[in-house]
């Protein structure tokens, strides 16, 4: 009887804390709000089959549990109710699978018009790169990466030089416009995920991926690595504001491009070769 | 309802099968220590694999009370959790799951159930196992090795596995593990292709394939598939070798380490992916279907019924490990690989689903109409049922390609694989023990240390898994040594953390004292007889208990009928014996 | 992994096949007391040990194939310079083919119960066997004199990687092959010892197989199929 009662609170339990948990999806801000639906729908199909098949058990065990002079039924198999359960299975898995498939075909589908974003991780560090005036980002290669040029831009490519680079800074995206994150590590497997934007992706040396999505709604973010990338893991943060015209306007102002910093930079070799050469 | 079919049932004479060339042991070393014996074998393999099972449990003590009370313990650094966890995953999933269930139950299971004498390969199969101790011996020695073990992760990912950013990376640590698993897979090699010809060509006479127990179809399939899924991660772990210790380049593309150019370069990590979760999601499954297979034994026996849909249960077993090596992707949706391949996968991934719920349908349908015997073994059946099912459906949210882009990497992973391929799995390990263990050493478990254990572990895994989830709804990314501050991150969840420790602590110390029941029961359990589950399979039937050198006396036994005649109308008993002709009493047939 | 892909469904093709003899569709809970019919359900008559050698053989098979397919998944990126053929490997080839030859001799002898032949026949194939292993070094030394060394490209990395698996494969059977032959010469042949030399002789002509396919990639003429392969996974 034990054994009933608690596969009974084991069932009704798991509803019961679904229902009251305090920990659950943080508010979205992005337009994927496609994905919280089919999660949605897979946990209304999922939930009723576990409560089912565990009250079931329940009932078995209550119902055909051993007595004295109690003996079991004799019953091969029941081909009829084999292949209608399957088919029920079926269609449940169906009902779960193309809705899936189909938000993945617009995850992975970039609509047009669409402002592209690099995000480049090391460990452990996350830096930004945006387009300048000309709307390009230049290419890029690991190879290049040297002193002043933190991110490997391409110094060849006039696209890059306009690029704007922010190393370890905060990045700031546009309310309501759709936005291509293209990602690129330069030492290990990264992943750029904010949790508030549902989507993330992996980030490999030596190829570029991309997710993209449009932010709905203003405010401060956290990014976080979700990918093991060695000791310091948990410590790779950075933040992504989401602004409105004005503030973005404002901060997009402040950032420096790839020729100032190549400039600055040779600036301070001078400085430090004129000053070791006066000693 | 079903004709049975009982005319044919005169006793057949003898099986004329040509003595095998069995080895005698000739000193107390060859007969316990280099024993060719599969059931010696076995049990060197289960005792190996507990032990180092025990290490894995320990360092998830570890890991758990870093994550339920950070800051606390001071001797848990990044380093070593991040050590703890690559260790506690690979010991598991490699050294614990697949030895107990393929080199511990297959070689004890597989001769006795198909009615042989012993494997077709002694010589090999001794072989295996000292490999297999070797390889456990060669992990272990991370511990102690410079650098300490490998904290990649138990997937190691390069490159980072192999640069100096990640514990063992640039030391012995990783190079210890990868060697470990190539001696692991020699090794399991030579045992497997034991577990495959002895089910092909050392069965019974009147063993067809479809009187084979389910447990057996279940360790025939999974050692296929491990046969054809070890490969390739033996063809990982030997390019990774090279490219950690001669420099070349499989893996490792251009890559700037901490300011400094490599000299590598070129090299695809998501091909080490690629070879990584071939193997790595048929593992899965080479975990899942002996348990599958014991499961259905377990339940068909302690519920007195046979087990409903015996064909189609041998088909999903069949389909499932066919199909387990069309998914492997589903484990890189947002690996950066080319995103058309997950319209592909997400299909074949929950079309697996179909099969496996078939499955379930089946256990719960044997149970309808029972006479259901609460026994420890049922126990564990039941706790195997409640929580598959839970991380069976959980995998739906994960295979479905987008439904996985927020969840993957987060503790809602974590807590689907616990529960699928860790609790699930082990609940059938523990009622498999509780049911065999009187065959194996003549005595049964206590029952009441066993009752103690049973509740302790279902319950309180159930705890640790379930809440878990929701963690990870919540976004909170597995492998955080300290998750830190985190703006998203209520306090509650910090209660929610110390409270997963301390079940995972209760846990593990029911552990102990299961391992005490084995010590105790060897010497002070109650006589057990040679079938006290009253069970038809051949294992139970034996002359002696335990099973001598040989199994079978002088004769080889005959099978007359498949594995599941559990009241049978018009029998005198509610069960009857594989090797017995007639419905009559066991002993008047013995006698004939 | 078109490869690996293309082994299973050969693996899985076989697999159905012998299914598909087992009576899988069976009824066994009204069979009670009848035995399996001649050829469905009961064991064949091949001796355990070439049943075990063929499963090995499988495993094998997935081995190579998961490093050809590995191949077919790096060949052809901007840092791939192909490494040339040697020419000694021509001569190493046509050594294996020998070899594999002399061991179809041998099991032929060994069937028609010649011992005498059947001995050099052994002898043979162990030579030149050996020789071809031999000159499987000479060949990795003849490349990396001429500069051609392990880490310095993906294509060299491969080439020495995956010879060195085969030779070490090559290495196991001789193992074998020496043992046998060691056999043959001390003692008339038994019926285990016309099993040993019918297995080599299985083993021997899979691992021809394999080098033949190995040598087509590497000299470049599976490139077609590579760049198939490609358009089909990318």
């Amino acid at each position: 009887m034990a054994v009933v009662l608690i596969l009974v609170i084991v069932a009704v339990g798991s509803v019961v804390f679904h229902l009251f948990s305090p920990w659950w999806w943080t508010p979205i801000a992005s337009n994927w709000n496609y994905i919280d639906n089919t999660i949605i729908i897979t946990f209304w199909i999922t939930g009723f089959v576990f409560v089912a098949v565990v009250l079931f058990v329940a009932y078995c065990v209550l119902r055909f549990r051993h007595r004295p002079g109690n003996r079991a039924a004799y019953e091969p198999e029941n081909k009829k109710l084999e292949v209608w359960l399957a088919s029920v299975t079926s269609i449940g898995v169906a009902a779960m699978l193309a809705p899936g498939l189909f938000v993945w075909h617009q995850f992975v589908t970039v609509p047009p018009g669409t402002t592209e974003v690099e995000v480049v991780g090391q460990q452990w560090l996350w830096s930004f790169r945006l387009p300048g005036a000309d709307g390009k980002l230049g290419t890029s290669d690991t190879r290049a990466i040297g002193d002043g040029n933190a991110l490997g831009v391409n110094p060849n490519d006039t696209n890059g030089l306009d690029d704007l680079i922010i190393e370890g800074g905060e990045l700031h995206l546009l309310v309501g416009k759709p936005v291509k994150m293209l990602l690129r590590s330069v030492d290990v497997l990264h992943d750029f995920y904010v949790p508030e934007f549902r989507a993330k992706m992996d980030m490999i040396p030596g190829m570029e991926t991309y997710f993209w999505f449009t932010p709905t709604r203003t405010g401060t973010f956290e990014v976080l690595c979700a990918e093991l990338c060695g000791t310091g893991h948990p410590q790779m943060r950075g933040t992504v504001v989401v602004d409105n015209e004005a503030d973005y306007q404002t901060w997009l102002q402040e950032q420096q491009t790839f020729t100032q910093l190549l400039a600055a930079r040779q600036e301070q070799t001078t400085i430090a070769s004129s000053t070791s050469s006066s000693k | 309802m079903v004709d049975i079919r009982s005319d044919a049932s005169a006793a057949i004479p003898p099986a004329e099968v040509e003595d095998v060339e069995l080895y005698h042991p000739r000193s107390w070393w060859t007969k316990y220590v280099f024993s060719q014996d599969a059931k010696i074998i076995a049990i060197q393999y289960s005792m190996t694999a507990i032990a180092i099972g025990m290490v894995a449990l320990v360092l998830s003590w570890l890991m758990r009370l870093q994550l339920g009370f950070p800051g606390t313990f001071d001797f848990i650094d990044a380093d070593h959790y991040y050590q703890f966890i690559t260790m506690h995953g690979m010991i598991m999933v490699i050294y614990l799951l697949t030895a107990l269930f393929l080199g511990g139950f297959g070689n004890y299971l597989i001769p006795l159930m198909v009615g042989a004498r012993d494997m077709v390969f002694p010589y090999a199969n001794m072989l295996s196992y000292w490999l297999y101790l070797l390889a456990v011996l060669v992990l272990a020695a991370g511990f102690f090795a410079p650098g300490g073990p490998t904290g990649a992760g138990w997937t190691l990912y390069p490159p980072q596995a192999i640069l100096s950013g990640t514990p063992g990376g640039k030391d012995w640590g990783i190079l210890l593990m990868l060697s470990s698993l190539i001696l692991f897979i020699i090794g399991f090699t030579m045992g497997g292709l034991n577990y495959v010809v002895t089910v092909l060509q050392g069965r019974a006479r009147g063993m067809t394939l479809m009187r084979m127990p389910l447990t057996i179809w279940g360790i025939f399939t999974a050692t296929i598939m491990a046969l054809l899924a070890f490969p390739a991660l033996f063809v990982a772990a030997v390019m990774m070798l090279f490219d950690r210790l001669l420099g070349t380049s499989f893996f490792m593309p251009a890559i700037v380490e901490m300011g400094e150019q490599l000299k590598q370069g070129g090299g695809s990590p998501i091909l080490f992916q690629h070879l990584f979760w071939f193997f790595g999601h048929p593992e899965v499954y080479i975990v899942a279907l002996p348990a599958f297979g014991i499961v259905s034994d377990l339940i068909s026996t302690h519920a007195r019924k046979n087990i409903f849909g015996y064909r189609m249960m041998v088909w999903a077993i069949v389909i499932i490990g066919a199909l387990s090596f069309i998914v492997w992707a589903h484990h890189m949706y947002v690996s950066g690989m080319n995103p058309k391949f997950g319209f592909f996968f997400a299909t074949t991934t929950l079309i697996i689903a179909v099969p496996t719920a078939i499955k379930v349908y089946n256990w719960v349908l044997t149970l309808w109409r029972g006479d259901i015997h609460l026994s420890l073994p049922m126990l564990f059946a039941l706790a195997f049922i409640v929580t598959f099912v839970n991380g069976g459906l959980t995998g739906l949210f994960l295979g479905n390609v987008v439904v996985d882009v927020p969840l993957s990497d987060t503790m809602f992973v974590v807590a689907h694989f616990h529960m699928v391929m860790g609790v699930a799995p082990i609940m059938v390990i523990f009622g498999a023990i509780y049911h065999w263990y009187p065959k194996v050493t003549g005595r049964m478990l206590n029952e009441a240390m066993g009752q103690i254990h049973f509740w302790v572990t279902f319950l309180g895994a159930y705890l640790i898994f379930f809440p878990m989830h929701y963690l990870g709804l919540l976004g909170i990314p597995r492998r955080y040594h300290d998750l830190g501050e985190a703006a998203f991150v209520p306090e509650s969840a910090h209660t929610l953390n110390a409270f997963i420790s301390v079940m995972a602590l209760t846990v593990g110390a029911a552990q102990i004292l299961f391992l005490f029941n084995l010590v105790w029961s060897l010497k002070k359990g109650r006589e057990a007889g040679g079938n006290p589950w009253r069970a038809t399979t051949l294992e139970w039937q034996t002359p002696q208990t335990p099973p001598a050198h040989g199994n079978w006396g002088k004769e080889l036994p005959v099978v007359y009928r498949w594995a599941y005649d559990y009241s049978v109308p018009g029998a005198a008993e509610d069960f009857i014996p594989q090797n017995q002709p007639g419905l009559g009493g066991p002993t008047r047939e013995a006698a004939s | 992994m078109s490869v690996m892909l293309l082994f299973l469904a050969a693996i899985a093709a076989i697999i159905i096949w012998w299914m598909a003899q087992q009576r899988l569709t069976s009824r066994p809970w009204l069979e009670v007391g009848r035995l399996g019919q001649p050829g469905g359900g009961e064991r064949s008559q091949i001796p355990p040990a070439k049943i075990g050698l063929y499963v090995f053989l499988g495993v094998v098979g997935a081995l190579f194939s998961l490093f050809i397919s590995a191949y077919l998944m790096r060949v052809g990126t901007p840092d791939w310079w192909s490494t040339p053929i040697p020419r000694l490997l021509w001569l190493n080839t046509a050594m294996l083919i020998v070899s594999s030859a002399a061991m179809q001799w041998a099991k032929t002898e060994a069937e028609r119960g010649r011992d005498d032949t059947m001995r050099t026949a052994l002898l043979a194939a162990l030579a030149t066997a050996i020789l071809f292993l031999t000159g499987q070094v000479f060949a990795w030394r003849e490349l990396t004199e001429a500069g051609y060394v392990l880490a310095d490209n993906p294509a060299n990395s491969f080439f020495y990687v995956i010879t060195g698996m085969h030779g070490l494969h090559i290495l196991g059977g001789l193992v074998a092959l020496g043992r046998t032959t060691v056999k043959a010469w001390s003692a008339p042949a038994s019926r285990s010892l016309r099993l040993s030399v019918d297995l080599c002789a299985v083993y021997w002509h899979f691992m021809l197989a394999v080098w033949l396919i190995l040598f087509a990639l590497f000299a470049g003429w599976a490139n077609d199929f590579a760049d198939l392969c490609r358009q089909l996974l990318t």
